[in-house]
């Protein structure tokens, strides 16, 4: 989980700075476009390296089950008994031709599984982002509102507590309270098996199980579906929402402050409208900025809740090739996760950069 | 500096009493400046965490039984029992007494937290001088690193590391420094970002200027002058990575690459193995774990949160200002002492 209450996390409301000579949209955008590359590559590096100081991947997976002659035969054979650098070289080629390796354990190209299961995370995230908006936003304006009293003191201690529990844990008592006791929601997966072969017969199904009950055109599938999607989503929205009413309280505060809402201050409107219209959009600038590291924080989140709800997605099955000590997927699917979070991080900044000229330096 | 080339105006505007030694320790200033809430929140998770350390360090004394017993005098404890007057929180899946391990996990805890963070803020604080101090080719490879891993879901990288250091399972010590280092790596960054910044600050203050003219080298200029001045954020990130150290031995902990129950008490384990009985309605190995991994991290946030509050004036709660510090906002600027008269008037 990267750090969400850091104070540098939280940009406050940043001072105009003065246009930079020759600086503009087109630039930034290029500059930070081309950032991206590094940073993929510093990622993809240190995790093969880091992989690789353990010693082959085969030998991790199969060590005791084979035996010796067997074993480095197969090293052999998948060439891991070349130099380190040599097979770095190669796979720094593999990665930019979009090629991450074959798991191990069920010799797939990760790349598949990536297709096959990143669908379901990305469904998990956007249901704990809708949770997190729903949740965070308001809350943070009512804490702002109501700033150095006693409903704010309960709502950053909230907020606290919506960082301090861990997602598994939240997740096992919503379970446990709304699943066991009250039997009002299911315990766990995604659909009910009907639902899921229901879906399979799809011409062209999306992994998105909303999307591809919404295609089966069946409300009782849908209701399914979104039943499933309940407590995950809570357990991993809370924790995101956390971070946005924080975000927002300090933000609205800061902005509360400035000239032009003392401005409209002065001309006799409420302090619940200041907060309601005029303080909120500029606070909530910063958000989207935030969203881009909250990506990091819910791909962690989300390995964490797919186990506790064995949804399954792309963590449910990074744990498993992690127990089955198939460190090829795991390299391969944390790789893959650095494209995903370099790009994302790059898209956040454009959105960014479009709002706000300011973010442009 | 003496007194006699201050104006007299900043003299006046020192406050009255000054603090002693006490009062300019980190967290006991916070506590004398905190007002209201704040500080109650403050002293809410001095509190809880005072507990938790505590019970950290009293582990041996106050645990019922070893965090890996499994029978006493009056036979085998039992899997998966209720709570009773034997085992006031029942007892695990494995046949461990849950309220033990919950006592003895706080050790496992605070050990890793406290390896985690010292490792972190010598690596990072090293880091952040010489890359700040130095600038050029070194400092911007540096700068992109440190952001490529900020920005890298800190948990995978976590995971990855563990399995490199302690290859997924291993023994008390092993696991302990498995996961303090894992979390080590990650939080490097966030050190270095803070301490990297401060420097390139404070490098351009007239002090170090005065310390180059004098012909001081660039490691004294580094330690003495610059690193002084730039640990002044250290606390707030201190606590908040702390609790968020916590946060990462239990999900490292739930994946399983926790330290084996034979080892040492470990929360997230725990937790792990109360998944199954979760769904059997079976709500106390899972609840305790969770609560103290809840209140732990709540009790270290309250604090870190306090003083990034009061450290920031925006957020900062403020005493009702009383007619006697009216004079300090006057006398501060450099023009004539009022008289008590204009004084008045301009607090009026």
């Amino acid at each position: 989980m990267t750090t969400s209450l850091l104070p540098t996390d939280a940009p406050s409301v940043v001072a105009p700075k003065p246009k930079s000579a020759g600086g503009g949209l087109g630039r930034y955008l290029l500059i930070r476009f081309l950032l991206i590359f590094p940073t993929i590559f510093i990622l993809v590096t240190l995790v093969f390296l880091l992989m690789r100081t353990i010693g082959d991947p085969i030998t991790a997976a199969q060590g005791g089950r084979l035996t010796a002659d067997q074993l480095a035969e197969r090293i052999h054979a998948a060439g891991y008994d070349r130099p380190v650098l040599v097979q770095y070289v190669e796979y720094l080629g593999q990665v930019f031709t979009g090629n991450f390796g074959n798991t191990i354990s069920d010799n797939r190209p990760v790349t598949e599984v990536l297709l096959t299961y990143g669908g379901a995370t990305l469904e998990l995230a956007f249901y704990a982002l809708i949770v997190a908006f729903i949740v965070g936003i308001p809350l943070g304006m009512l804490a702002a509102y109501f700033r150095d009293r006693y409903p704010d003191a309960v709502l950053r201690i909230a907020a606290i507590l919506f960082y301090a529990t861990p997602v598994f844990f939240a997740g096992m008592m919503l379970k446990l309270i709304f699943s066991v006791w009250l039997q009002w929601l299911p315990v766990a997966g995604r659909a009910t098996t009907r639902t899921e072969l229901a879906m399979q017969t799809l011409p062209n199904k999306t992994g998105i199980y909303l999307i591809d009950a919404i295609q089966l055109g069946n409300s009782a599938a849908i209701g399914d579906v979104l039943s499933h999607a309940v407590l995950p989503g809570i357990a991993l929205g809370l924790l995101t929402a956390g971070v946005f009413l924080r975000l927002v309280r300090t933000n609205v505060i800061g902005t509360l402050g400035t000239d032009y809402v003392d401005a409209a201050r002065s001309r006799g409107v409420s302090e619940f409208r200041l907060v309601r219209k005029h303080a909120y959009k500029p606070a909530l600038i910063p958000i989207i900025t935030v969203i881009g590291l909250q990506i990091a924080l819910l791909l962690g989140g989300a390995v964490l809740t797919e186990t506790t709800f064995e949804w399954k997605g792309l963590g449910f099955q990074l744990a498993a090739y992690l127990s089955a000590r198939d460190f090829v997927a795991v390299q391969g699917i944390v790789a893959l996760l650095a494209v995903f979070v370099a790009l994302t991080n790059f898209v956040v900044d454009v959105i960014a950069a479009l709002i706000d000229p300011r973010v442009r330096y | 500096m003496t007194t006699e080339l201050v104006p007299t105006g900043h003299v006046a505007a020192l406050p009255p009493t000054k603090p002693g030694f006490f009062g300019r320790l980190p967290v006991l200033k916070q506590l004398r400046q905190s007002v209201g809430l704040q500080r109650g929140m403050l002293v809410a998770g001095l509190v809880i965490t005072a507990i938790f350390v505590l019970v950290a360090i009293f582990a041996p004394l106050i645990a019922p039984y070893g965090f890996s017993q499994l029978r006493d005098d009056a036979g085998a404890f039992g899997a998966q029992q209720p709570p009773s007057a034997a085992h006031i929180m029942g007892t695990t899946v494995g046949g461990y007494d849950v309220y033990s391990r919950v006592l003895w996990g706080a050790q496992t805890a605070v050990l890793v937290i406290i390896m985690a963070v010292v490792f972190s803020i010598f690596a990072g604080i090293l880091l952040g001088l010489v890359s700040g101090y130095l600038g050029g080719w070194l400092d911007r490879v540096l700068v992109v690193i440190g952001d490529a891993i900020y920005a890298f879901p800190s948990l995978l990288l976590a995971i990855v590391l563990s399995i490199v250091i302690s290859g997924g399972q291993s023994s008390l010590w092993g696991g302990i420094m498995a996961a303090a280092l894992s979390i080590t790596v990650v939080f490097i960054p966030q050190y270095y970002r803070v301490i990297r910044a401060e420097t390139i600050r404070i490098k351009a203050e007239p002090y170090v200027e005065s310390a180059k003219m004098l012909g001081a080298g660039a490691p004294r200029i580094m330690f003495r002058h610059v690193l002084r001045n730039a640990t002044r954020t250290l606390p707030i990130i201190f606590t908040l990575n702390s609790s968020e150290a916590l946060l990462t031995l239990a999900g490292l902990g739930f994946l399983g690459f926790g330290i084996e129950p034979t080892a040492a008490a470990e929360w997230g384990y725990d937790l792990n193995k109360a998944l199954s009985d979760v769904t059997s309605g079976i709500w106390w190995t899972a609840l305790y774990p969770g609560l103290a991994i809840v209140l732990a991290v709540l009790g270290i946030t309250l604090v870190g949160e306090s003083l990034n509050d009061l450290a920031d004036p925006r957020l900062r709660g403020r005493k009702r200002v009383k007619q006697k510090e009216g004079t300090m906002s006057l006398t501060s600027v450099d023009k004539p002492l009022p008289s008590e008269t204009e004084i008045l008037e301009e607090n009026a």
